[in-house]
């Protein structure tokens, strides 16, 4: 598979913007063709450089939302108004033109289809990213391991991948998604609205299966509350990984 | 609670200038408290010049990396030890 994920020497690729996909008011997915790239594992990320006219350069780091597949890979970006890198990848890029990356990177938050073992995902925000990306290639490989993707989020609004979320886990499949809405929840919601405490993490999730594995990503704040309620639960932390974009999520 | 640091998978791909190996799945000693993790689980301050990895225990900098073109300097006395995947 991912022969990068091992073997870390990358270069710096040119892809090719070739659609773009509106997520959410703020956020978008942008589909790039990549010529020689080598595949990913759902979970990891590239970098993404912009170099300015006076040579002036940036780079941020993007998580892959889609499930590995040729040379195409998707990126969902949330854009932060005040935000380097982002406004620009969600206003201003358009297809056709060029973009810098370099990628796949990161073997420890990386989730591999051929594990058996039940896993449990956990993501705030654009912290789904990821997350998703482990979801899609559940499906798209058959694997039969037990997943349950709980995401955090604000409102609908803000909801990414809303139509997909409910088409991926009709009941009998194994996957199992739940939503939680922090501040605001749609019309008709029967759940609690406000932030993944100890006993709402337990009423969605129950008692852990025996070998689960955790993946947490999101905003710091949110991946340091989720991780701690696991360890509460008696998760032995070899079996948790997280992964953190920093204060309020968008760029790691 | 602003936490503005993020953790030591956003580095992989600037570890990868100077480390042929990815580096967010090695596991490292802390020198000053022993803790003993995947570099993946740090801290990572990058608002100064250079970017800094610290001990998730007790916060001692693990490693230190700055950059200015073409050259890198690589500080990684707080390492006792860096435990990664090899080639056969």
């Amino acid at each position: 598979m991912a022969r990068a994920a091992v073997l870390g020497r990358l270069t710096w690729l040119v892809g090719q913007l070739a659609v773009v996909r509106e997520e959410s008011a703020t956020a978008r997915t942008l589909v790039l063709d990549v010529p020689g790239w080598a595949g990913h594992l759902p979970g990891q990320h590239v970098d993404v450089r912009l170099t300015a006219e006076d040579g002036y350069s940036t780079e941020r780091s993007y998580s892959i939302a889609s499930a590995p597949g040729g040379t195409r890979i998707e990126l969902t970006i949330q854009r932060l108004d005040d935000g380097e890198v982002s406004p620009y990848l969600t206003e201003v890029l358009s297809p056709g033109n060029p973009l810098e990356l370099r990628g796949p990177i990161g073997g420890y938050f990386a989730w591999h289809p051929g594990d058996p073992r039940p896993v449990l995902l956990i993501g705030g925000g654009s912290g789904v990213v990821p997350l998703m990306a482990m979801a899609r290639t559940r499906a798209a490989t058959g694997s039969t391991a037990p997943m349950r993707l709980i995401y955090s989020t604000r409102s609908p609004a803000t909801l990414l991948y809303a139509a997909e979320l409910q088409r991926l886990a009709p009941s009998g499949t194994g996957l199992g998604i739940d939503i939680v809405y922090t501040r605001e929840a749609p019309d008709g919601w029967a759940g609690q609205v406000g932030r993944l405490d100890a006993p709402r993490l337990l009423g969605l999730a129950g008692s852990p299966a025996a070998g689960q594995q955790h993946f947490i990503c999101g905003p710091t704040g949110f991946v340091e509350n989720a991780a701690r309620l696991l360890v509460d639960q008696g998760i032995e932390a070899r079996q948790i990984r997280t992964e953190r974009f920093g204060p309020s999520g968008g760029t790691p | 609670m602003t936490e503005t640091w993020t953790d030591g998978n956003s580095i992989g791909g600037t570890l990868s200038d100077v480390f042929s190996v990815d580096m967010t799945a090695a596991t490292g000693r802390c020198a000053g408290c022993g803790n003993t993790g995947p570099l993946a689980e740090g801290r990572v301050f990058s608002h100064s010049p250079g970017l800094v990895l610290r001990c998730p225990a007790c916060g001692k900098a693990l490693l230190r990396l700055a950059r200015a073109p073409g050259r890198a300097w690589l500080d990684v006395r707080g390492l006792e030890y860096i435990e990664l995947a090899a080639p056969q």
